[in-house]
């Protein structure tokens, strides 16, 4: 923080109000060239809206944006971008049938005149790749990259339009910890070219290692301001939520029951028909959580959708219970008791135009308790939505509200609601806390505990590594479609599951 | 300088869907002052003449009912499949499938009991027309075939089918026009008012109205149609089976578009002609989207369309501004509301610089 230091981008007294909601109060938010500038905050607190300001995306209601010394009126992303700033969203902006060559250009010069002049692109885009190591197959379509292929192409992107003060909205969230590690080398080599970058984020431990000074929002102020190297983990919790934020998990030893999801030799391929499953065997016991850890895109979302009912294996058993789950059929999945928390709750788990009831009876409004020939009883229904939304806690106006209105916590908590309801035998929770914020986060954590002392098996797949330690009784990981190894949760090292996850054997 | 920009707006409370269609239809009013001027007309002449015509007398009034009643079927039609996101552009190809069941039916029922005539031509019409919509259906559940098109090319299929079999096997014995035999008597609607041609066929678009209000509010069937077409992979991931409730939602759909075609056939003509419909099919399209996909919503823009359409009639009469300008007015209702329904989730912000 030294005042003298020129500025590559001042924003003061910023003030954005939604309607009823001001997102940020009179923020003050300075950065300089050449750091990386964490944005520190719960969901909620206001990060997004303050760099979507600065980006042109939202316009601020009040406060002055100075970028390079410059006074800059942004009223679109394209402003933004002129004067060198990119920001990298949760959602990416790409044509997932086009290639990455061909995302790259988009809207550039290059991709404006009639004739594209793809030659020159490609030669300065491997130009980019190889100075920041971004490898990439230019020809590959987007569709089909793993999430954290698509964020390099994002930046990439950016890099691409000259951007040099580069913003990124919780990069790491869909990414798996060496997927990180890679992230992050990338952005210490831009600052080191004397670009800036500003680091949304929630995680403490990734703040710590990545950032050169932390700013902290809370309820859309700017709280506290520190340089990382005289800051600590707990203090920066502090600052976040104004409470002790560090989850203390308290698991209860229990004796597992009978194995209520067994898996045996199964075999699968993934969208691009290459294998994705290979002779996978899995067991859960009853008030048992087997956590599977491993780097996104070893075959965890194709194992999830094939128990989900969403996919079809080439090959294999799996027994609920004992009886024999039918493949490809959600339905019967749920007949078995299968509790399913899929990874992607906004477009596989909810109907985000449907009220929360709608959500919550997706599962059982053709049991007997709901209907009688086909006439939904409204009352019924009330009671039992109602039931579930208090005892979930779910901040909502009501049952009647529209579900997208909700927080990402709540909405979460309305798929545990409607998935646990039922008494699941199994529950397969597949990156549950992807996303939320402390608060929530807990809450799942505390359920899904609760769900292991009800009796039911939990099979838990999470790229998060401290919610599998923290919460798995068994730890198995993944890669490449395998089981590289197992172990008792209390005797498992980090470093020994680490080398599994890189695919190492023992 | 004064920029604007499009931003998402907070859901809009419930009043607001039903102010928004009006608001629609008086700005549409409004606007239709432009070609009236332009066609010559007295302007409040004309704004008389055109609600005279469709309000002001028994016989005008009942024949405004008379019109809305194969509109408010097709508009039903578009709005159950739209709700489900199954495009069904193809009402007016059901429409003809009814008629054309209706026709062989009515003509070669003599022998059944007088009673039994109708039931059995409206259930076949039903049929006939949920047949014809469920084909697009299978080809996009099975085959991934794009429902706009196939349903949108089906329509000129039935045409040219019709067309056939009106130069042969349906034609009346002794004519040389495309037309069919006279239906039997007892295939008639009824004619429920006097000196009118008030007929059951309104009656059964008024209960269509209640029914599918019904199934999409009460019954687990329009609860999973809303929802596949919300969410279908979200649907199929709740264990609802999208294709039946794609199939059922699609017979449903033509099988309203088929009863349009019966009550046209038995209630007005009589007899198959090629142009038993002047395009209700696809005006179906056009007041679902300005129902907002609400049967009350149809029920009611069916009747601004028929006011519109019976009105000019007797505008054009009055004051020689010509009847195409019922067409005009009804592509602008879609052009405003489409506009409307934008607005319903962005806001326009003034930025001033």
């Amino acid at each position: 923080m030294v005042d003298t230091k020129q500025t590559v981008v001042r924003m003061s007294g910023i003030t954005k109000r939604f309607l009823d909601v001001t997102a940020n109060q009179n923020v003050t938010f300075d950065l300089y060239p050449g750091e990386i500038c964490a944005l520190l905050g719960e969901n909620g607190a206001g990060k997004t809206t303050l760099m979507n300001i600065l980006f042109g995306y939202y316009a601020c209601d009040e406060g002055e944006i100075f970028i390079k010394g410059k006074k800059a009126d942004l009223s679109a992303p394209k402003d933004a971008i002129s004067r060198g700033v990119g920001m990298i969203h949760q959602h990416f902006a790409l044509v997932p049938s086009q290639t990455v060559l061909e995302n790259t250009i988009i809207g550039t010069d290059s991709g404006k005149n009639i004739f594209l002049d793809l030659k020159a692109a490609r030669q300065e885009l491997l130009k980019l790749q190889k100075r920041f190591g971004l490898q990439i197959d230019p020809d590959a379509r987007v569709w089909t990259l793993s999430v954290g292929e698509q964020q390099k192409v994002e930046i990439l992107k950016a890099l691409y339009r000259d951007v040099d003060i580069l913003i990124m909205d919780e990069p790491t969230a869909v990414l798996a910890p060496a997927e990180t590690e890679e992230l992050f080398r990338t952005l210490r080599s831009l600052v080191e070219e004397g670009r800036s970058v500003v680091f949304i984020s929630h995680k403490l431990n990734e703040v710590m290692d990545i950032s050169d000074r932390v700013v902290v929002l809370r309820g859309g102020r700017v709280v506290a301001e520190r340089n990382t190297a005289e800051t600590s983990i707990r203090e920066l919790a502090n600052l976040m939520v104004g409470r002790d934020l560090l989850e203390n998990i308290e698991k209860k030893s229990l004796d597992p029951g009978q194995f209520v999801l067994e898996i045996e030799n199964l075999n699968a391929i993934n969208d691009k028909n290459l294998p994705a499953l290979k002779s996978l065997n899995l067991a859960v016991r009853q008030r048992e959580i087997l956590g599977i850890a491993g780097i996104s895109g070893n075959g965890q979302t194709e194992l999830s959708e094939i128990l989900f009912g969403m996919r079809h294996p080439t090959d294999g058993i799996i027994k609920i219970n004992g009886h024999p789950l039918k493949y490809g059929s959600p339905a019967s999945a749920i007949q078995l008791k299968m509790g399913r928390i899929p990874e992607d709750r906004i477009d596989t788990g909810l109907l985000m135009d449907l009220s929360v009831a709608e959500n919550m009876i997706l599962e059982n409004h053709t049991s007997p308790g709901f209907h009688r020939y086909g006439l939904m009883k409204a009352a019924k229904i009330h009671q039992f939505c109602d039931e579930l939304i208090g005892a979930y806690n779910i901040m909502t106006a009501g049952r009647d509200a529209v579900t997208k209105s909700l927080s990402g916590g709540n909405l979460q908590k309305v798929m545990l609601a409607r998935e646990l309801a039922g008494g699941p035998a199994v529950v397969i929770a597949s990156q549950p806390t992807r996303g939320l914020d402390v608060g929530a986060m807990e809450y799942i954590h505390q359920r899904i505990l609760q769900e292991r002392e009800r009796g039911a098996g939990i099979l838990l797949i999470s790229e998060d590594l401290d919610e599998v330690f923290a919460l798995s009784d068994r730890i198995v990981v993944m890669y490449e479609g395998k089981i590289m190894g197992g172990a008792i949760a209390e005797e498992a090292s980090r470093e020994q599951i680490g080398l599994w996850m890189s695919g190492v054997e023992k | 300088m004064i920029r604007f920009r499009i931003e998402k707006r907070k859901p809009l409370p419930g009043w607001a869907k039903i102010i928004i269609p009006i608001a629609a239809i008086v700005v549409t009013l409004i606007l239709s002052a432009i070609p009236i001027l332009i066609a010559g007309g007295h302007l409040w002449k004309s704004y008389f003449y055109l609600f005279y015509g469709a309000l002001g007398t028994r016989f005008n009034l009942l024949e405004t009912f008379v019109k809305a009643s194969p509109l408010m079927l097709t508009g039903l039609a578009v709005a159950f499949a739209f709700r489900a996101k199954f495009w069904n552009i193809g009402a007016e190809g059901q429409l003809l499938a009814g008629a054309l069941a209706a026709t062989v039916l009515g003509v070669h029922m003599g022998a059944v009991p007088q009673p039994l005539v109708l039931p059995i031509i409206i259930v076949a019409g039903f049929i006939a027309g949920g047949i014809w919509a469920s084909i697009p259906a299978i080809l996009k559940t099975k085959l991934k075939v794009d429902d706009v098109v196939s349903t949108l090319l089906l329509n000129y299929v039935m045409i040219h089918i019709m067309g056939a079999l009106l130069f042969g096997p349906l034609q009346q014995p002794g004519s040389s026009w495309p037309r069919s035999s006279a239906i039997i008597e007892s295939a008639q609607y009824p004619v429920l008012l006097m000196r009118s041609r008030f007929h059951m066929g309104i009656l059964i678009a008024f209960l269509a109205v209640f029914v599918i209000w019904f199934i999409n509010k009460k019954t687990t069937f329009g609860y999973q149609s809303k929802a596949v077409g919300v969410n279908i992979r979200a649907a199929h991931f709740g264990g609802i089976n999208t294709t039946a409730v794609i199939l059922w939602t699609a017979l449903i759909s033509g099988g309203l578009a088929g009863l349009a075609g019966v009550g046209e056939l038995c209630a007005i003509q009589y007899r198959l002609i090629m142009d038993i419909s002047p395009g209700y099919g696809y005006s179906g399209i056009v007041i679902a989207m300005l129902g907002n996909l609400h049967p009350v919503g149809v029920l009611f823009s069916s009747l601004f369309f028929s006011v519109i359409i019976v009105g000019a009639q007797t505008m054009s009469r009055m004051t020689g501004v010509p009847t195409y300008i019922a067409e005009v007015i009804q592509g602008m209702a879609l052009m405003v509301m489409l506009i409307f329904l934008l607005f319903t989730e962005y806001k326009l912000r003034v930025v001033r610089k």
